[in-house]
């Protein structure tokens, strides 16, 4: 099956700078996939997400978006594609109905008219089904500019959604959503997404929301620092371990050293036992030494995403410089 | 190309929308045109009309007519720095119509908007005293639709070539308000020195002002007076300038936002 997006050795160096802001960066997304893109701050998220959405143009390499090329089919791209933009794009002097029947218009879904009323019945529909799952039917016919920051984010959100677009491009949508509307937010996104095999294509600051992925691509410095599924992600980044204390300090570093079991122990801490392979079921049944304290350190998506970069950050030769996440 | 049409018809409706619900935009767009028609018109029309031999009210009136039909559409276009810096222009750029449909739909939005203006400049100018006939008032809509089209495709070439909108604060009153001067909206240029003439004619606003004032004055004694050519050289003039700012502009306006 031909992947929803394909991206080769892209590479994109704006005008008047020395390095390039994405550099040869390779990756496809599976047809109905769940795709997150993360990276700091100037990692080339929104630089890769321009291009990809058509906004911007590459310096070189080739991307494929719903088996149409960006470049010779443009217009199939796009109409292929929603994207909901980093920052806020609705027209603050129309009404929160207004912008969405612009937008149906712009896409070719309904011919012109100046009025909701003159609308089809298909088209209210539609505008009400999406509006009821965000919470702001109320407020359709409410000028944006007295929207808060949220509303106005779900109603970009029920506008990309009219066109029922094959990819959503979402670049960091849930900023300044309150938890509940996000997660209303990604209920219905799943749902979409097995209702109609919509791909998304997603990138956040929230971590969280990156850990329900069915693959994450970290870059950093505009190339890619890990590709994969989140828990081989988390797998590959960073340790499993055992936390284990005993009263007896000394008898447990005996039985540990006897079970040929890799540990370490920080100043009065507990002792970190590497997991590897084994089962730590079988280890915590194999020490007699009566524990007082037993714990598994199974790192989040985000704790491995913070180690990496810190490491890269170093690598770089940058201190002082924590992750924007 | 049905799609394309909806398209325009959205985004030229989306900006008259907006104008309508701009309050203070709508008032200084009265307002301006009708100081200069009251004060400019009536204050050369009490001392310069027995010497130029013509009425200077309703010169003025026609000049001015021309004036706001071509700046405000010119204006208008300029709003898409606007659009880009809010980031709705995107919401335009990635839709899958024409590039060629969104300038042409801002355009012809905003001549719609400009339209409205030149209702209101009509109606002080009737209420001040400028003669307008049936006749006159038929040959003058199609012209100002015309004019208005230059004005915006002239916009859409100053915007493919600034960046931003404090660039377009300082750099489009310099190229919109000397042509107030070089096109006679308000001073006769039938004689000019070699330099100013140049100047003059290099100014697209002149064949907007003279083949509306061509039209209105057609058939008058004072023609020679206060027109430089006739309607149809003004007319070729227009529609060649408008095609080559128009296709010029966007393209160089879309190779802009993509190629950074």
């Amino acid at each position: 099956m031909e992947s929803a997006v394909e991206v080769q050795n892209l590479v994109k160096r704006y005008k008047n700078s020395a390095k390039n802001a994405v550099d040869d960066i390779s990756f496809s997304v599976e047809r109905g996939a769940f795709f997150a893109l993360l990276g700091p701050n100037g990692a080339g998220k929104t630089t890769t997400i321009s291009i990809l959405t058509t906004t911007l143009e590459k310096t070189s390499g080739s991307v494929r978006l719903a088996g149409y090329d960006s470049d010779r089919d443009q217009n199939a791209v796009r109409a292929r594609i929603g994207v909901v933009f980093q920052s806020p794009s609705l027209d603050l002097n129309l009404t929160a109905e207004e912008n969405i029947r612009l937008h149906a218009m712009l896409y070719g879904l309904y011919p012109f008219r100046p009025a909701y009323g003159m609308m089809p019945h298909t088209y209210k529909e539609r505008v009400a089904e999406l509006a009821d799952v965000l919470g702001i039917r109320d407020s359709l016919f409410r000028p944006v500019k007295t929207f808060s920051g949220g509303m106005r984010r779900k109603l970009e959100i029920v506008r990309d959604l009219m066109h029922r677009p094959a990819i959503l491009f979402l670049d960091e949508p849930t900023t300044g959503l309150d938890p509940l509307s996000r997660k209303n937010l990604w209920q219905y996104l799943a749902r979409v997404r097995a209702d109609e095999g919509m791909t998304i294509f997603l990138t956040t600051h929230y971590l969280e929301e990156a850990e329900t992925a069915d693959r994450v691509c970290i870059i950093n410095h505009g190339v890619i620092a890990a590709l994969g599924r989140p828990s081989d992600i988390r797998q590959e980044l960073t340790e499993i371990y055992l936390l284990l204390d005993a009263r007896d300090h000394a008898a447990l570093a005996r039985e540990l050293m006897r079970l040929n079991l890799a540990h370490k122990r920080e100043a009065d801490g507990p002792f970190r036992v590497t997991l590897g392979k084994q089962n730590p079921a079988a280890i915590v049944q194999a020490i007699k030494t009566p524990l007082s304290h037993l714990a598994i350190h199974n790192p989040t998506l985000e704790e491995a995403y913070l180690e990496m970069i810190g490491r890269d950050e170093q690598h770089n030769g940058v201190t002082n410089a924590p992750p924007a996440v | 190309m049905k799609h394309e049409l909806n398209a325009i018809l959205a985004i030229a409706y989306r900006d008259f929308t907006k104008f309508l619900r701009d309050k203070p935009r709508i008032l200084i767009s009265f307002a301006l045109p009708a100081l200069f028609i009251g004060i400019l018109g009536g204050g050369l029309q009490a001392n310069l009309a027995d010497t130029a031999g013509f009425n200077f009210l309703a010169f003025v009136f026609v000049g001015v007519l021309a004036q706001v039909l071509f700046q405000s559409t010119a204006s208008g276009v300029i709003s898409l720095v606007e659009d880009r810096e809010q980031d709705f222009s995107q919401v335009m750029f990635v839709a899958p119509v024409s590039r060629y449909s969104i300038i042409l739909g801002k355009i012809t939005g905003e001549t719609f908007v400009s339209l409205a203006q030149a209702a209101g400049v009509i109606i002080f100018g009737l209420a001040v005293g400028v003669s307008l006939s049936f006749g006159q008032f038929m040959r003058l809509i199609p012209a100002g639709i015309l004019v208005a089209m230059l004005g915006g495709a002239f916009g859409i070439l100053v915007l493919a070539n600034l960046g931003n909108q404090q660039r377009v604060r300082q750099i489009f009153p310099l190229v919109i308000f000397p042509q107030f001067f070089l096109a006679g909206v308000f001073n006769p240029i039938t004689r000019l020195p070699p330099f100013l003439f140049i100047l003059s004619r290099a100014a697209p606003m002149t064949y907007a002002v003279d083949l509306m004032r061509g039209l209105y004055y057609a058939g008058a004694a004072e023609t020679d007076k206060v027109v430089l050519y006739h309607p149809m050289t003004n007319l070729l003039v227009i529609v060649v300038l408008t095609t080559v700012f128009l296709s010029l502009g966007t393209i160089l306006f879309v190779r802009r936002e993509r190629n950074r």
